[in-house]
């Protein structure tokens, strides 16, 4: 599965040189003046057209996930954030692992290996919620859902961020 | 936080427009102005509400690669190791977690080899092991949070 991973990593598109450029200039955020992709291309010595042009194909791509706000879930209330961990069984996880995510309260799932004898969880869910009782309920949703392929699962709560500002090219 | 602020938030998750004036073009279809947007914005930037603002990369998609790695750290020794890995630019978040593994970063390199490197970097300045968890799958997810 790591091989599998990594030969992915490496048919990866490469960014060309203004790709890089647009991404440095914008990675900190967008200026918040009337015509952003116009200042940006000021910046880097092309048009504001290129530049909007240049984003619209990075995202048809997927370069780019998505343009917007990246809301601080503990300042809009979603005091508990909860890591939960499933050991499952290795050959069911694909179709374990979608059920998972579609659930409304999921955030993020995904399969990580893992590293035993110290971690023994395979399957990741992120729950959010008001307070660590509603996290305690979803995950008592996601055990009912798993059934017997639940071989184990614990939750870590966040307890400080202590760093948070996404990804940067140097 | 008003009733603006939440509208702004719950509707520019994603979809900020890529036209000539984006905030005139989506503070109309919030029934807001320009200038508003762009000072409502501004001010949840600064008072911590939003995180951050603009495009969202995606590193696997740029050549780069993201992991998931976890350590086991005493609690006397814990702001002295967050100090060590917080200054690694490709360090992106870093969460501190109620548990025996009680700290958990995402690291964001510009190549899948960039993520060894750096682990092994932490490892020697910190003098502690880190579990390397890449994601190995993706499932799907829709979630956007709701203010």
């Amino acid at each position: 599965m790591n091989q599998c991973a990594d030969m992915k990593q490496l048919q990866a598109p490469l960014l060309d040189e203004i790709e890089r450029q647009l991404i440095k200039a914008t990675q900190a955020g967008l200026p918040r003046v009337a015509r952003p992709y116009h200042a940006i291309g000021e910046q880097l010595g092309i048009s504001g057209e290129e530049v909007i042009q240049r984003l619209q194909s990075m995202l048809d791509s997927g370069i780019v996930r998505r343009i917007g706000v990246v809301p601080n879930h503990y300042a809009l209330g979603y005091q508990a954030n909860g890591m939960s961990v499933w050991d499952v069984p290795d050959e069911h996880i694909a179709e374990l692992g979608q059920k998972i995510g579609a659930l409304a309260f999921v955030s993020h799932a995904y399969h990580r290996p893992r590293h035993l004898p110290d971690w023994h969880y395979n399957l990741f869910a992120m729950v959010h919620g008001k307070d660590r009782a509603a996290v305690d309920e979803q995950v008592r949703q996601i055990a009912a859902l798993l059934g017997e392929s639940d071989r184990g699962h614990t939750v870590l709560f966040s307890t400080k961020i202590l760093k948070k500002t996404g990804f940067r090219l140097s | 936080m008003d009733l603006l602020d939440r509208q702004i938030i719950n509707a520019l998750q994603g979809g900020f427009p890529l036209s000539e004036r984006p905030y005139a073009d989506a503070a109309a279809q919030l029934g807001t102005s320009e200038d508003e947007l762009m000072q409502r914005i501004d001010a949840m930037l600064e008072n911590n509400t939003l995180t951050r603002f603009g495009p969202m990369f995606h590193a696997e998609r740029m050549g780069g690669a993201f992991s998931l790695a976890a350590m086991k750290i005493p609690d006397a020794d814990f702001e002295r190791v967050t100090g060590i890995v917080n200054r690694f630019p490709e360090v992106a978040h870093n969460y501190a977690r109620d548990h025996e593994f009680n700290m958990w970063f995402v690291l964001g390199t510009e190549t899948p080899e960039r993520v060894s490197s750096v682990i092994e970097e932490i490892e020697q300045e910190t003098g502690y092991p880190v579990y390397n968890m890449p994601k190995l799958e993706e499932f799907f997810v829709g979630l956007r949070f709701e203010a």
